[in-house]
């Protein structure tokens, strides 16, 4: 009984990290730009919106590419805002995010009607991993999961070798640090925060796919539910570093997933307080590891040219 | 899809506005009361260079406050009752800001991020308290029964639903531009705001401490809004209670490019549109929704017309710079 609660608490917690770590992915890299986002809230909603109207039409393929794109729209809104015409950023955000969750709410009542009547999409199932899957308790944890998840464990790897390895990246970081030596150097900051940004709205859609896609089924309006918040907090968490940032949705993937340990081992915590856990999580972690020491020397900062 | 006929849509939406005198006092201008005090509370933080993005949960928070108060109190004078619900509302909406003050002061969190995870907290506190130990004695519904008379503050008309809340937050919105305009409290506020550097190096003012009342003030003024909510309109506190008034808040607070006079048009502006839009929703099966995509253009729309502005000055004095 006790291990298999521990068990599915453990599956539960991978389940719910791996949109968040697709968001917060997106989000370290346009950080390490200089940018914060706040509206990735808005661009997660909007990428759930577009994988459902994708996939009903072409399936889960097709539906992970809609969500994609949908994210790379809204993020062109944010870019153009904040990198081209040089507004606040945390302003630009929050209206972001109203603007996902409007337009994704508006468009699905009047697509599918006043209550949203409920609208299935194909999901994509878990797969086990021959071998892997057998070891005891993390086995099935983290070997059994949707493809995307699979997907992610590759992810995380490949930006910390492209942030810390490839000229881009080198030229991403020096933009975050310092966009004036930056372009100093033959660098356009603009450019680079564009494309930074743009990267950021495809994770951020990606993360709405997997949330329909690979779990959900079907699209509710405002099902986001804070995802884009808290993965903008697990950046911060995993001091602006791909490994941190895995490691920082899988705590709040475990924290969300607390409610269900708390069910299965019958202890009365209140379950609308168990909803509130991570965020508490995250203003605990927030106010203990003193983030602000390593975040990128730019970060929020208007670049003071235009080009 | 529905074919849409849009005389019909502005028309239900004008007359949910305007249409009658019920619609603008009883409709418009209560949904406006709200909008006036959190958009008050982000435009004084925002003016002080304070990005608090967390009215709505210090909105909340004042609401519970209050309310636990009115249910308590039900049997006490009036006076006292709704004294005491002012009262609870503004320390609560205080302590809910204070929590970030005091993690900015002492941590250094952005309280950008922190006033947006104490919004969900506070969302949930709400939600546990409705099904918990505030809830109605039957137990059926998410919410508090229903206030007391004593608990129910004053109508300003017979047959209106509009109530005390309105003229106060009016009164507010004085008090607050006389405090920015004139007096040495307001210099420093605004200073803050102006330019952080020159302000701490100036070295008359303590910003973080400016910074520091300047958020429990602001949570003041919001968690005063949960008070007149549920005081003045719901007389019950319950879930939703709050359709993201504080993140509104933030365009009402934009719109009037945060002068305090100005917030008064602009929270009526926007109560109307929240009027009219429910209206649309209910005559003219427009989903009401399309408010959230309006005060995003909105804010949108007042970044870029000031970036532009900021753009063309910033041009003209440098092609002034290079005529000398």
């Amino acid at each position: 009984m006790m291990t298999s609660a521990i068990g599915a608490f453990l599956a539960a917690s991978v389940r719910t990290a791996s949109p968040l770590a697709y968001a917060a992915l997106g989000e370290l890299v346009t950080e390490r730009s200089g940018v914060i986002n706040i509206g990735l809230e808005g661009v997660i909603i909007t990428g759930a919106f577009g994988a459902v109207a994708f996939a009903g039409a072409g399936g889960v393929a097709a539906g992970f590419a809609g969500a994609a794109a949908s994210g790379v729209i809204i993020a062109v809104v944010f870019a153009f805002f904040v990198v081209t015409l040089r507004a606040d950023q945390i302003i630009t955000g929050t209206a972001i995010s109203m603007l996902g969750l409007g337009l994704t709410g508006t468009l699905y009542a009047m697509a599918y009607g006043k209550g949203g009547a409920a609208l299935h999409t194909p999901t994509m199932s878990p797969v086990a991993i021959p071998i892997l899957s057998d070891i005891p308790l993390i086995g099935p944890a983290f070997f059994v999961q949707p493809p995307v998840t699979y997907a992610l464990y590759l992810l995380v790897p490949v930006v910390a070798w492209w942030i810390y390895r490839s000229n881009a990246g080198l030229a991403l970081r020096a933009v975050g640090e310092n966009p004036e030596a930056a372009s100093g150097a033959g660098i356009s900051p603009s450019r680079v925060r564009w494309k930074a940004i743009l990267f950021g709205g495809m994770m951020g859609g990606i993360s709405g796919g997997v949330l329909v896609l690979a779990q959900v089924g079907t699209f509710a309006e405002g099902m986001s539910d804070g995802r884009g918040y808290i993965a903008v907090a697990i950046v911060v968490l995993g001091r602006w570093r791909p490994f941190g940032v895995a490691w920082g949705a899988l705590l709040f993937g475990a924290a969300s997933a607390l409610k269900f340990l708390a069910q299965a081992m019958g202890w009365a915590l209140p379950y609308q307080l168990s909803l509130a856990f991570p965020y508490v999580l995250a203003l605990i972690a927030l106010a203990t590891l003193r983030g602000r020491a390593v975040s990128p020397e730019a970060l929020g900062q208007r670049v003071a040219h235009v080009r | 899809m529905g074919s849409i006929d849009l005389a019909h849509v502005f028309a239900a939406f004008w007359n949910g506005a305007f249409g009658s005198s019920f619609a603008f006092f009883s409709i418009t201008l209560v949904r406006a009361t709200p909008l006036l005090f959190l958009g008050l509370a982000v435009s004084l933080s925002f003016r002080a260079g304070l990005l608090n993005i967390g009215a709505d949960g210090q909105f909340l928070m004042g609401a519970a406050a209050a309310t636990s108060v009115a249910l308590a109190g039900s049997s006490s004078p009036r006076m006292m009752v709704l004294l005491g619900m002012l009262l609870a509302g503004i320390v609560a909406g205080c302590a809910w800001a204070g929590i970030a003050a005091e993690l900015r002061r002492r941590f250094g969190v952005l309280e950008v991020i922190s006033t947006l995870m104490l919004n969900f907290v506070a969302l949930y506190i709400v939600a546990w308290l409705v099904r918990g130990p505030l809830q109605e004695p039957s137990r059926t519904y998410p919410q508090t029964e229903s206030f007391a008379p004593p608990a129910r503050w004053p109508l300003l008309f017979p047959g209106q639903r509009l109530h005390l809340g309105f003229p106060l937050a009016l009164a507010l919105a004085g008090l607050l531009w006389w405090i920015l305009t004139s007096t040495a409290i307001g210099f420093r506020v605004r200073s803050v705001g102006a330019n952080l550097r020159a302000a701490a190096s100036a070295g008359r003012i303590d910003v973080e401490r400016t910074f520091f009342g300047v958020f429990l003030a602001s949570g003041a003024l919001a968690g005063l809004a949960g008070a007149a909510e549920v005081g003045g309109l719901t007389w019950a506190l319950y879930e939703g209670i709050s359709p993201g008034y504080g993140y509104t808040a933030i365009a009402v607070a934009l719109l009037a490019r945060l002068d305090m006079r100005r917030v008064v048009v602009t929270a009526v502006f926007f109560g109307a549109l929240q009027a009219g839009a429910a209206a649309m929703q209910r005559d003219a099966d427009v989903p009401s929704v399309v408010v959230t995509v309006l005060i995003a253009l909105v804010v949108l729309g007042v970044l870029a017309g000031t970036r532009v502005r900021e753009l063309a000055t910033a041009r003209s004095r440098s092609v002034h710079a290079e005529t000398l």
